[in-house]
């Protein structure tokens, strides 16, 4: 195995566009090195991302939004308090990623390239309208985190593309957003169903929404018809209601030994509903 | 398979190897700087056996490459007590008898004290959350809970 260490993405990409065999982007390497230990991937050529700079930094956007870094471990978001301010629900998916030593390297980009159907950190993003940018052979472009998973295991990224940062948008006026997911203990577990929404508010009422559910599907769903049935309304009981069956609706979930088919379908309406309240609160300045 | 010449610094010391690529952190600590107490127990990040401080921050070390460490400072469970004085969680977790084999207690003494470092007053909450990626299979973890409690009141000079 050949290790590198570019100083720039487009370095890190050239030597991926180059690559003959199996090549991994080092991050974390919280999955790389387990599927390593594993047999499951041994690369030829693994690329260590952590010596380009700025790749361990978290800074404002002229726009009013944030860039993260492709290296900024879960503890790093956690600690940033002005972040955290704008996007509770990002920064608290990615905190139920592993543990407290998972959380010293897990990084966001990591937990989307990864591919997990389940990754905790990726129905924030979406629900957020995250941008992935993203470093190639022939140069970049900003795609939509939604875009990047294909499936478990798969991302939409070609050979020789790298993603070189995360863009959050500008928080804005009156917007919250929020994470929720169940497993069967409450520590170190992979999410049966995972809930994000965010919303913004014109007073009590609800005036954009995204609804984003995980591990219900080969891959992190936006649900539409979730969204619609809350803008518009206060999130009366009614419009919880339909929320929660559309979120329900959109589900096709695996069947297995964490969650059957109709558990996960039921949970992510529930889901759907204490998400939206949180951040329906904390759209509104409440503590949620 | 050219190995790759680190250069660290472990529990203060300049410390230097050379690793093949593929060599966790936890196999150079062990195999090439002789330092065995940190152990393997799973050996993919779930157990917290394995946990060092890397430039201060609690990880895996076998999650870690070593060929990851050059340049970075390392601290390791060799560096918790000063010389033959134990660190107090090491005295807490002997008083307690919080570890029967042992095994994993060198993760749970790296752990604890870094979190002790950021919070010297933890509710108890806030230590199982914390200690959650550390595995004990013997104690049954209250023993190690409650030593955890009374190494923190005791650093912070207040009776438990």
């Amino acid at each position: 195995m050949r290790y590198h260490t570019p100083t720039t993405f487009a370095e890190a990409a050239g030597i991926a566009a180059a690559a003959q065999g199996v090549t991994r982007f080092l991050a974390g390497g919280t999955d790389v090195l387990v599927q390593m230990r594993a047999g499951m991937v041994l690369p030829d050529d693994l690329i260590d991302l952590k010596k380009i700079d700025g790749v361990d930094r978290i800074d404002p956007t002229p726009e009013g939004g944030w860039r993260i870094g492709v290296a900024v471990p879960g503890i790093a978001l956690g600690a940033h308090e002005a972040l955290r301010a704008d996007w509770p629900g990002v920064v608290e998916g990615m905190e139920l990623v592993g543990s407290t030593q998972i959380q010293g390297r897990a990084t966001l980009v990591g937990n989307l390239c990864n591919g997990s159907p389940a990754a905790d950190s990726v129905p924030g993003l979406v629900a957020a309208g995250a941008m992935a940018e993203i470093t190639g052979p022939d140069g970049g472009r900003v795609v939509p985190v939604a875009d990047i998973p294909a499936g478990p295991g798969r991302t939409t990224l070609q050979p020789g593309e790298v993603i070189s940062a995360l863009l959050l948008p500008p928080r804005g006026t009156a917007g919250g957003d929020a994470y929720l997911r169940f497993i069967p203990r409450t520590e170190m577990d992979i999410a049966v169903v995972g809930c994000a929404v965010n919303l913004r508010c014109d007073g009590d009422t609800v005036t954009e929404a995204s609804v984003v559910l995980g591990a219900v599907a080969p891959t992190v769903v936006s649900v539409p018809a979730a969204s619609a049935a809350i803008i518009g309304t206060a999130l009366d009981d009614t419009a919880l209601g339909t929320l929660a069956e559309a979120a329900s609706a959109a589900c096709r979930p695996i069947d297995d030994k964490r969650g059957t088919i109709a558990f996960r379908t039921e949970v992510a309406g529930v889901l759907a509903k204490r998400a939206a309240r949180i951040a329906h609160a904390r759209a509104k300045g409440e503590n949620a | 398979m050219s190995k790759v010449h680190v250069t660290t610094t472990v529990n203060g010391d300049a410390v230097e190897f050379l690793a093949d690529p593929r060599e966790t952190l936890l196999d150079c600590l062990r195999d090439h700087v002789g330092l065995t107490g940190t152990k393997e127990g799973c050996g993919t990040g779930d157990c917290g056996a394995c946990s060092v401080e890397m430039e201060g921050v609690l990880v895996c070390s076998c999650l870690v490459l070593g060929v990851e460490a050059n340049g970075k400072r390392v601290d390791t469970i060799e560096g918790m007590s000063d010389g033959h004085d134990l660190h107090p969680l090491q005295r807490k977790f002997i008083e307690h008898a919080a570890l029967q084999c042992g095994f994993c207690t060198p993760g749970f003494l790296v752990a604890a004290k870094a979190l002790l470092a950021r919070s010297p007053d933890p509710t108890e909450e806030e230590v199982r959350y914390w200690l959650a990626g550390n595995l004990c299979r013997c104690t049954g973890y209250d023993k190690i809970v409650r030593a955890v409690m009374d190494a923190a009141a005791e650093m912070r000079q207040e009776a438990a």
